[in-house]
């Protein structure tokens, strides 16, 4: 259903941006040709043509030759997102306002405030605009500790407990290097932080990556925070492994999924993908960082290399686990659009929008690899998100679409400066509008309650309707079954309450006395309506 | 932290009546339920220990018939259980740290709740039981007893206490209950290593591990305990659960006896025992098979076989003398029609002879037999060798006792040691490849008989086995009456004990042969339960019933599975009133367990007929292909043919019964459980509306009944429930212990840089 309209507008589009272009200079253009062309004017020859240009580069094209003039037509179009028109009832770029999700956690607090330093990206190019640090930090402290952090991507908050207060803090490596280089600014900043929690007295530090990563790294300049560097922080490493591994392994996974599904060996198959033991070490990663902020009561800094692959799934997914908002829609895309978006995940390079390079070793399915998690989870939790498969499909499928400008580029300096938001529609637009389609029907809300998944190949499984739904044979129900029969009993439920009611004045008519009435429709309602 | 939560259960899920059928309960919401405690009675022997939620309506169709009722059984069992046992001395200490003073043993008397007829046989006290928690092991202390029904342990848990959860309790086997043939193996702990202990003992150990055949493992320190007394206990378990049992020392004989005064069995179970030639006249009136079938009573008071039962079906033009020619073996015996008319036959083969007159006379007979089953009004019949085309039980033995050893962890470093190769640990049990064998093989045999109106006649040496198997999968994948309690307990009852699978041989309830014991009906209810995962809506009962179904194989209260055939339960439940010496089990053939032997006399009898029949496999290949994707194209009919999906990724292990006592497992507040309370909850409302909205048109402004009193918060069960009572009680979360494996060729991946700029020089 996606694909009609895409198909439509990829067709037409670039005559009517042409058309609509001229069109404002008054001169009549012959709708019918590639060409706009002035009265009188008649095509002569046209050739496919590679255009050098001094300024850009090589330029793909068409040259027209006319009576009048040459006319080159570059056939390198713009990602369909910019020439997308559709409208929804919603704005989905309004979605994610920091401030006001900050204003939700409570934040800015008196151990914690807002900072506009990165205003105009010069602290960190890739970071957002809007950062929230240590009240006792000061804009120097944090340029000079941006000194030592890999790519700027210096500590920031990303989530506070409402309760114990204990933070859940974002950055990228430390430059340490072969030599063992310490900053007495960073260590100082990482003092601060520890100290805005009175609980504990250790901070603790997760690097996301192998450990001999992690040491390997010191010789590109990078490391982590040692010991006798760091006294009150304690370091552990999760072993989830880098953007190339996942790459591969997604590949084994195409392999054994398509065109032919294995039968009997299957889960041997299955097993030499690694798939699923990535997400398990990826899951149970994001287990420890949510344990430890929740009842470790320690505030926690999770970094991997530049803190926008590893580190963003884990603190997004540590997020998913302590904080029952983001399991809601408008909390989920919140997620997204704060974790992910905002802070630098490189969605044009992982995901390469427009960009014929298949081969490229920046792409890899990190983002991908986060939504199976959150699969994974709402699976082993089938009650406790307001969304249902449907709406993780739909985020993939849109990821790769270029329909929407919610995934392109790399960062928030590069969206701001193509006016993403202007001239491209959000995906939430499209979700929001159209909710119920989104929703699962056995949502219980609960506030408060910590989710742990069990990280456990017992309960991990292949997302098969996403990874073998063109699989005719491995089709699943859809709707799912046990999903189709509470919405018929909801459904039921509702025609029952109003002929209840109808009962109800039919009665009170015929009594003339509605106060005898034991439950009148205000008291029904209420009644019916506490369990969910 | 508000863990756990109340729980109604539906259809008398609080009940859990101790014997016969959950719908029992199903009527009488808050009211005691009447049913409860009921002993076993000549009707109905169906064991439902513990009722399961129920599909809300399954067959809209007839239950639109009975106006507004279309909610079917869903409804809450009478909550009252069993009192829980008072509370003990709960050690917090690990064993290391307890001194051996008796006075601080502050072990209060427990009161050991014996069943009608059961006898307390040994005990031993001052006995440390392990429950895992939180990846560390507590010991609770308690009394060790056994008993001539089972092992118990009398502690304490603590969880006992403000549990409300213990209404669900099963009724017959508490939570630290092991009847005496649910154990599968014993081990002694000597100096940290663990040894299989069987026959006499020289030297006691200090530690028992018993491991369930449901699956649970049971870790009892005997440190603390006097040294007689351990003696006592340890030889008494080993020799009560291993050592040969006659049959008449079944604990079911022992309580039939002492808990005499049954009530009557509940009308409104039906379950059709098919003991009488009536049953399997309405059989054949259900099925419309009547016109070409015809029940005979020929083996009436077992003249003609004990392996028999008193009545069944075979073709009408079949002569009823050809019955007793070879006890019963030749004769295709009906289980099921289809709706065209297609029948599904069962035969067993006739015994080998070396003779070659006795063969020619086979030959001759079976000739004539299948001279006139293919004659009109019959449809072609193809012939399934199931003895020798198919799997073997040695095949079904072995995967079953890899595939169980993967559930049977001692703790929580094996359970994660085992995680990381779980994918291909579980593959190389080939138990769930032999699911899909039978699958597929049940799908083969739909096909023949749905499109390509074929009879299919089953073969196999004694019917008894692999012939239960299939036709009753075949059954409930195509007739929906097999999908509701009733029909599916009715199927059981036809195809399982009429049908004379050795239940006590095959369970090895009496322990006398190892090389016997093959979990068929375990398999066909895995099979089952493929089939209910996949659809649930097409099945009145759920996973929980198959479960509780298969749990009850082990306990001899019900005598439904402790049995080797009709005729040998009927003797011995009648003459044991009149105390007449028991004969021994005639009708366990040791012979033609192993299929290598295959039977050549039944091929070279058969060859012509079934080559002339079968097609060749590449064309059978196609059909079969065309026929299963043809069904899966099209939206399902929860009324009609069900087949099951079955792929790779499609076949799954059934975690409900697999990994319901596993702590690292639990998953708190979810797995499906947390959907299926939405769905019972919303029924439960849609219910009482529905009944309010009746009291309207009958114009009573009655009193209303607290209705949301049924609903309670259900969010907060765990995905073990209702079978292990949260076993963790934390709300820590479990972590895996174990690291990464090596990657392999992708090692250089793995030490290559995220991004390809070096950050050296930032």
């Amino acid at each position: 259903m996606a694909s009609a309209p895409t198909s439509k507008y990829n067709s037409h589009s670039l005559e009517n941006e042409s058309i609509k272009r001229t069109s404002r200079d008054g001169v009549n253009w012959d709708l019918s040709e590639a060409v706009p062309r002035l009265p009188g004017e008649t095509r002569v020859a046209d050739k496919e043509v590679i255009y050098i240009c001094p300024f850009n580069g090589p330029i793909k094209g068409r040259v027209y030759i006319t009576n009048y003039r040459l006319y080159l037509r570059s056939l390198e179009t713009p990602i369909f997102a910019f020439l997308n028109e559709e409208k929804f009832n919603v704005d989905g770029w309004l979605v994610y306002n920091p401030v006001e999700e900050y204003r939700r956690q409570g934040l800015p607090n008196h151990h914690w405030r807002i900072t506009f330093i990165n205003k105009c990206y010069e602290l960190c190019d890739t970071y957002p605009s809007l950062l929230v640090v240590p009240y006792r930090a000061s804009d120097e402290d944090l340029r000079r500790v941006a000194t030592f952090r890999s790519r700027n991507r210096i500590p920031v908050l990303s989530w506070i407990h409402p309760e114990n207060k204990t933070v859940i803090v974002r950055c990228s490596q430390p430059l340490v290097g072969m030599s063992g280089k310490r900053n007495k600014d960073d260590e100082k900043y990482l003092d601060v932080i520890r100290e805005t929690n009175r609980q504990i007295s250790k901070l603790t530090i997760y690097d996301a990556r192998p450990n001999v990563n992690a040491v390997a790294n010191k010789a590109t300049g990078g490391g982590y925070e040692s010991d006798d560097a760091y006294h009150n922080a304690e370091l552990f490493f999760l072993d989830i492994h880098n953007i190339h591994v996942m790459r591969e392994s997604l590949k084994k996974v195409k392999d054994i999924v398509y065109p032919n599904v294995e039968e009997s060996h299957w889960l041997s198959s299955l097993e030499s993908t690694h798939w699923l033991e990535h997400i398990k070490l990826v899951l149970t990663g994001a287990i420890q960082v949510a344990d430890k902020v929740s009842s470790g009561k320690s505030s926690v800094l999770v970094h991997c290399s530049d803190g926008w692959d590893r580190t963003a799934q884990l603190t997004s997914l540590a997020m998913l686990m302590l904080d029952s908002f983001y399991r809601s829609i408008e909390g989920f895309e919140i997620l997204v659009q704060k974790e992910w978006i905002s802070f630098g995940h490189k969605f044009a390079s992982r995901i390469g929008h427009g960009d014929k390079n298949h081969a490229d070793a920046d792409r890899s399915p990190i983002f991908l690899q986060f939504i199976d998690c959150v699969w994974q989870m709402s699976k082993q939790f089938p009650t406790a998100f307001e969304f249902n498969e449907q709406f993780l499909i739909t985020i993939l499928d849109h990821l790769y679409s270029c329909r929407f400008g919610t995934f392109l580029y790399n960062c928030e300096s590069a969206r701001e400066r193509q006016k993403v938001t202007e001239r491209t529609v959000s995906l939430w637009s499209l979700i929001n509008s159209n909710k119920d389609k989104f929703k699962n029907p056995f949502y219980t809300k609960e506030i408060n309650r910590v989710l742990y998944p069990v990280a456990s190949m017992r309960h991990l499984e292949l997302w098969v309707n996403y990874y073998i739904r063109w699989n005719p044979r491995i089709k699943q129900q859809q709707p799912n079954p046990v999903e189709q029969r509470y919405l018929e009993l909801l459904a039921l439920r509702d025609e029952y309450i109003k002929r209840l009611e109808e009962l109800q004045l039919a009665n009170s008519a015929k009594l003339s006395d509605p106060s005898t009435s034991p439950s009148s429709p205000s008291q029904m309602m209420p009644h019916v309506q506490t369990h969910f | 932290m508000g863990q756990r939560a109340e729980w109604v259960g539906p259809a008398g899920l609080g009940g859990a009546s101790g014997v016969s059928g959950g719908a029992g309960c199903g009527r009488c919401r808050g009211r005691r339920c009447p049913g409860d405690g009921r002993s076993p009675s000549r009707q109905c022997w169906w064991p439902l220990p513990l009722p399961e939620p129920e599909w809300p309506p399954l067959l809209p169709r007839v239950a639109a018939s009975q106006g507004g009722g279309m909610l079917g059984k869903g409804v809450v069992g009478g909550g009252g259980g069993t009192k829980a046992p008072k509370p003990s001395f709960v050690s917090y200490v690990r064993p290391e740290e307890i001194h051996t003073n008796e006075k601080e043993v502050t072990e209060k008397e427990v009161t050991l709740h014996l069943l009608p007829g059961e006898q307390l046989l040994c005990e031993a006290s001052t006995v440390l039981k392990y429950v895992q928690e939180d990846s560390c092991q507590r010991g609770i202390y308690g009394k060790l007893v056994c008993t001539d029904f089972k092992i118990a342990f009398l502690g304490d848990d603590e969880s006992a206490l403000d549990n409300d959860e213990t209404q669900f309790k099963n009724k017959v086997i508490g939570e630290n209950d092991i009847t005496l043939h649910c154990v599968d193996q014993i081990y002694g702990v000597f100096d940290e290593k663990k040894k299989t202990l069987f026959g006499q003992l020289k030297k006691y150990p200090e530690k028992l591990i018993i491991h369930c055949k449901d699956l649970r493992v049971f870790h009892f320190c005997l440190r603390y305990t006097k040294e007689e007394e351990v003696k006592r206990i340890v030889s008494g378990i080993i020799h009560h659960t291993q050592a040969p049992k006659l049959l008449k020392r079944l604990f079911l004989f022992s309580y039939a006896a002492a808990a005499r005064n049954s009530t009557a069995t509940d009308p409104k179970n039906h379950t059709v025992m098919f003991e009488t030639l009536q049953d399997w006249c309405w059989e054949l009136e259900r099925t419309k098979g009547n016109m070409k079938y015809k029940a005979v009573r020929v083996n009436e008071g077992y003249r003609v076989s004990e392996r028999l039962p008193e009545y069944f079906v075979v073709p009408t033009p079949l002569p009823e003398e050809d019955v007793p020619r070879f006890q019963g073996h030749g004769i295709p015996m009906w289980c099921w029609s289809c709706h065209n008319g297609c029948a599904l036959l069962k035969m067993s083969a006739l015994p080998k002879e070396q003779d070659d007159a006795v063969l020619q006379v086979q030959k001759s007979f079976l000739d004539g037999v299948y001279k006139t089953i293919h004659r009109p009004p019959y449809e072609i019949v193809k012939t399934e060798d199931l003895s020798s085309s198919f799997l073997s039980l040695q095949d079904i033995q072995t995967a079953h006792s890899k595939f169980k050893q993967l559930f049977l962890i001692d703790n929580s470093t094996e359970f994660w040691d085992t995680d990381i190769k779980w994918f291909s640990l579980l593959e190389s049990s080939s138990w769930l490849d032999i699911i899909r064998r039978c699958l597929k093989k049940a799908i083969e045999i739909t096909e023949c008989l749905e499109a390509q109106n074929m009879n299919v006649l089953l073969l196999e040496e004694n019917a008894s086995d692999l012939c239960c198997l299939i036709s009753s999968l075949v059954q409930v994948m195509m007739d929906p009456h097999c999908r509701t309690r009733v029909g599916f307990q009715s199927l059981v009852q036809k195809e399982w004990i009429m049908g004379g699978h050795c239940f006590l041989d095959r369970c090895n309830h009496l322990r006398q042969s190892d090389k016997e014991e093959v979990p068929v009906f375990l398999l066909f209810l895995d099979c089952v339960w493929q089939l209910v995962h996949q659809h649930p809506p097409a099945f009145e009962f759920t996973e929980t019933y198959l479960t509780v179904l298969s749990d009850s194989l082990y306990i001899p209260i019900f005598s439904t599975f402790f049995f080797n055939s009709p005729h040998q339960k009927d003797t011995n439940m009648h003459q044991r009133q009149l105390s007449l010496p028991l004969t021994q089990s005639k009708s366990s053939p040791k012979r033609g367990f192993f299929r290598e032997e295959t039977d050549h006399l039944i091929k070279n009898l058969l060859g012509k007929r079934i080559s002339k029949l079968i097609n060749s496999s590449d064309e059978l290949q196609d059909n079969f292909r065309e026929f299963y994707d043809s069904w899966h194209s099209k939206p399902t009919d929860y009324h009609g043919l069900l087949l099951p999906h079955i792929e790779g990724p499609e076949i799954k292990v059934w975690a409900q019964r697999y990994l319901r006592w596993i702590p690292e497992a639990q998953i708190l507040g979810g797995g499906r459980v947390a959907t299926m309370s939405k769905l019972l909850e919303m029924m439960e409302e849609v219910q009482s509306l529905q009944e309010k909205i009746d009291e309207r048109h009958h114009g009573q402004v009655a009193l209303q009944a607290e209705a949301s009193s049924l609903l309670r918060a259900s969010a907060r069960l765990s995905s073990l429930f209702p079978f292990a009572l949260l076993q963790r009680h934390s709300s820590k979360p479990v972590l895996p212990t174990s690291g990464w494996k090596a990657l392999g060729d992708e090692e250089d991946l793995a030490r290559r840089e995220d991004e390809s700029v070096d950050v050296g020089d930032l």
